[in-house]
């Protein structure tokens, strides 16, 4: 069981992302901003973060420093989703460290593709 | 099941307006730092985020154009000027209408939402790039993931030559994650090319030198199979040739020597990244033990509308006068204590106390979330004042009621502020004087005898007295022979008005002194206390009630009538013998206490229930006002001291003089609860109003005589 950790200061996007993976029976854990993000990602061994972008505290830019530059599990496949578009987006997140980038609104079933696809996960 | 997500999203989204209408309020008063219109972009982007999951087009499209502007403010490429302010508060209250109408299903836009989208499109000059097009459901380049059906006996294939190179492997990403993504598409067969390794004490440690020939089989078209790579785009060479029948395999060059033909799907062990070599840790703990999933978990929370919790407190509240009216009751009844009808009252009585405290728990919130708002605020002051200073928080989880957090958001920021443009000495001063250089700021919380008590301590230089002394002089605050003890210079500070004119600076000036932040904790029911060591630092004392619903009282005695005094600001009660009362003048009287003079509010004739108490029948409660002054109020009687409920008076009758509320005590008659800072104005008032009656009655005297 995929065990992911999402990031987002919208109750209502955290809570969309929950049910998405909760009933493709992944295990999720959230936080509501990046600091809460990063202090989670160390508590325990996800196998996959989604992080939104514009947040309090420390962006999502910021999280994806601190897992990538971190101790362990430096390489876990993290995915921003953001309503943010556009190629400089996906070049910043790709320079950050992104493994992969979804655009808010997003379709559950695609977030959960996308998380499979990224980690390797079989599809079915 | 997006219903209740629907509910979540609408309450989430108000408390985003109201974020945004603060922030958007603190722009246009000119206060708001980088942070604010950050918030207020955060807040009008989140709102569009989730619009987009419930289909709202309307508010996804206007929170667009809103936020593109606030975009164009939050990266200093706009001046928020009064008129583009304007704009913004607009379309606030717009993005409040759209939520509204969205809320409740109406389809009519608000009136004002063309005006003000032209409005937000005439500043940008209609540079908005990325009208939403990008907001529908269809995810972008994913197209491949849905599924498909088997190749047809036509299918045709790829071949693909690819190298992950730079950041693949730092990124998250992995070849066997890409290729399992591949073979979805159809049938892939995978060979690790060797020529390319270079000998392997040259291999870096991102493992970039193994590539790939892969041969996919599928009638997908080249989209599709480039789609599975939009990931790694610039983090990989990546070849593609379309092969147009199935024979063009067959094509392919012969394995040579030097080509390790590959199972379909590599296993974990041929792996070239060192991360995915055994890590005992990560996998160890991948699956969690069913104790540490249990904990992770978030414990499951409910979403209460407020006005339920209040309407429910409501009933607690007259549940619990309802309860002590049929304790009283029964104890009249002259009941044998051993009658089982005691003992089931005193277990009603028990249970109503457990629901009550259970109630008030609902409200209850950790301040938390505000200490970790005070942590922006240090960054930014500390910023703006090119002083280093480090914020320590203490008591994170203490729980208050909801309202009270609220209300401490305002005066905890002034002083914060205040503590860092006043308190902590720029670096330079600090070390030359043995601090470390960096001021360090604690905010703490502690429940202390059912109240909670909050502190602001700067280890700065501490108040300027001479300063502050100097400058309530000369605004005339203080007489100019009054001899003032510490403390007392320290409260100056928060007098109206008072505001060390050198001291005003761009980041704590804006000539808001400290009475601000302490009429709004007096707002609040609590009180301010200020603690002051030269060289040392300044503490600010805050008690609070621990609820505004429920207040521990001293039941007495007014003109027959019984009130309510608040045992917060209760110091002692005296039965003072006649002589303690000294007369001042015609109509002022200062009670004798310990060596002090305290000034003395007859509450009959204040509140106008009767004449003046005669001394010799009199009992005195000496009460504190926030402002730190003694008071001595003279009533009738004290009957009880206990816990009564709140009862707002002023939305049945409206204000009443020297009062905060009323409630109602166990036999049923209603009590008001008397308000020791609304009592001292008042008497201060009607004194002022008597010198003058006097001064003019002197003139008018003298004006006879001359006659």
């Amino acid at each position: 069981m995929l065990s992911v950790l999402a990031i987002d200061d919208s109750r209502t996007i955290r809570e969309l992302v929950r049910r998405a993976l909760e009933n493709a029976g992944m295990n999720v854990t959230t936080a509501d901003d990046g600091l809460d993000g990063v202090s989670s990602f160390g508590e325990s061994a996800f196998d996959a973060v989604i992080t939104d972008i514009n947040m309090p505290n420390l962006d999502g830019f910021g999280v994806i420093e601190a897992i990538r530059s971190g101790q362990r599990n430096t390489r876990v496949p993290i995915l921003v989703l953001t309503t943010e578009t556009g190629p400089e987006l996906r070049a910043r997140a790709r320079d950050a460290g992104a493994t992969g980038w979804l655009t808010k609104p997003f379709d559950g079933a695609v977030l959960v593709r996308t998380l499979k696809r990224v980690t390797g996960a079989p599809l079915s | 099941m997006m219903d209740d997500l629907r509910d979540t999203f609408f309450a989430e989204s108000e408390d985003l307006l109201t974020a945004m209408g603060e922030g958007l309020a603190a722009m246009s008063d000119g206060s708001a730092g980088s942070e604010t219109v950050h918030a207020v972009f955060r807040a009008v982007h989140s709102i569009k985020g989730a619009a987009g999951a419930f289909a709202l087009s309307d508010v996804v499209a206007f929170a667009h154009s809103f936020e593109t502007v606030l975009d164009a403010v939050r990266s200093d490429r706009l001046v928020p000027d009064p008129d583009v302010m304007r704009v913004l508060q607009r379309a606030g209250d717009v993005l409040a209408e759209l939520l509204e109408h969205a809320r409740e299903d109406r389809s009519d836009p608000p009136s004002a939402l063309g005006s003000v989208l032209d409005a937000l499109e005439e500043i940008t000059g209609g540079q908005d790039d990325a009208t939403p097009d990008d907001f529908v459901f269809e995810p972008l380049g994913l197209g491949m993931m849905a599924p498909l059906a088997l190749p047809p006996a036509e299918a045709t294939g790829f071949h693909l030559d690819f190298r992950p190179t730079g950041n693949f492997y730092p990124n998250g990403h992995h070849h066997q994650h890409l290729f399992a993504a591949l073979s979805e598409l159809g049938e892939l067969t995978v060979t690790c090319s060797v020529p390319d390794l270079p000998p392997s004490a040259e291999t870096d440690a991102e493992g970039n030198q193994l590539s790939w020939k892969l041969e996919l089989r599928t009638d997908a078209d080249e989209v599709q199979v480039r789609d599975v790579f939009e990931f790694v785009e610039g983090l990989c060479e990546l070849e593609l040739r379309k092969v147009e029948s199935l024979d063009s395999f067959d094509d392919r060059p012969p394995h040579d020597d030097s080509t390790l033909p590959e199972v379909a799907m590599p296993t974990l062990a041929q792996a070239p990244d060192p991360e995915v070599l055994p890590r005992p840790l990560d996998v160890s703990s991948a699956v969690p033990t069913p104790a540490a999933a249990r904990e992770s978990a978030p414990r499951p929370t409910l979403r209460v509308d407020l006005d339920r919790v209040d309407r429910l407190i409501n009933s607690v509240g007259e549940l619990i006068i309802n309860q002590a009216v049929i304790a009283q009751k029964v104890s009249e009844a002259g009941l044998p204590p051993a009658s089982s009808l005691v003992a089931h009252v005193e277990d009603l009585s028990l249970l109503a106390r457990e629901i009550q405290e259970g109630v008030m728990l609902i409200r209850a919130q950790p301040v938390k979330a505000l200490f970790q708002r005070m942590a922006r605020v240090v960054r930014e002051a500390a910023e703006a004042t090119g002083k280093q200073v480090e914020l320590v928080t203490e008591g994170e989880e203490t729980e208050v009621d909801r309202t009270v957090v609220e209300g401490l958001a305002d005066p905890l920021t002034h002083m914060v502020r205040n503590a860092i443009d006043h308190g902590i000495e720029p670096p330079s001063e600090r070390i030359a004087t043995g601090k470390p250089a960096c001021g360090r700021i604690t905010l703490s919380a502690s429940h202390v005898s059912g109240n909670v008590r909050i502190v602001v301590r700067d280890d700065g230089a501490g108040l300027n007295r001479d300063r502050i002394h100097a400058t309530a002089l000369r605004k005339g605050l203080v007489a100019a022979d009054a001899v003032l003890t510490e403390a007392e210079i320290d409260n100056l500070l928060f007098l109206p008005g008072f505001s060390t004119a050198a001291s005003i600076t761009s980041l704590s000036g804006r000539g808001v002194g400290m009475d601000v932040a302490r009429t709004a904790i007096t707002a609040l029911g609590g009180r301010i206390g200020i603690l002051s060591t030269p060289g040392e630092g300044t503490t600010f004392n805050i008690i609070l009630p621990l609820t505004l619903a429920i207040l521990e009282g001293l039941i007495v005695t007014v003109a027959g009538q019984p009130m309510v005094v608040p045992a917060a600001s209760v110091i002692e009660t005296i039965r003072p013998a006649p002589r303690d009362f000294i007369a001042l003048g015609h109509a002022d009287r200062v009670l004798a206490v310990r060596g002090d003079h305290v000034p003395v509010i007859d509450v009959p004739s204040l509140l106008g229930f009767g004449p003046e108490l005669d001394p010799m029948d009199a009992i005195v409660v000496l009460v504190r006002a926030s402002d730190d002054s003694l008071a001595a109020l003279v009533m009738e009687a004290i009957s009880d001291k206990r816990q009564v409920v709140i009862k707002s008076l002023r939305s049945n009758v409206g204000q009443v003089a020297g009062t905060s509320a009323a409630t109602i005590l166990g036999d049923g008659k209603v009590a008001l609860i008397l308000d020791p800072d609304a009592l001292t104005a008042l008497a201060a008032r009607r004194r002022a109003a008597q010198h003058a009656v006097q001064h003019l009655a002197s003139r008018e005297v003298r004006h006879e005589h001359a006659a």
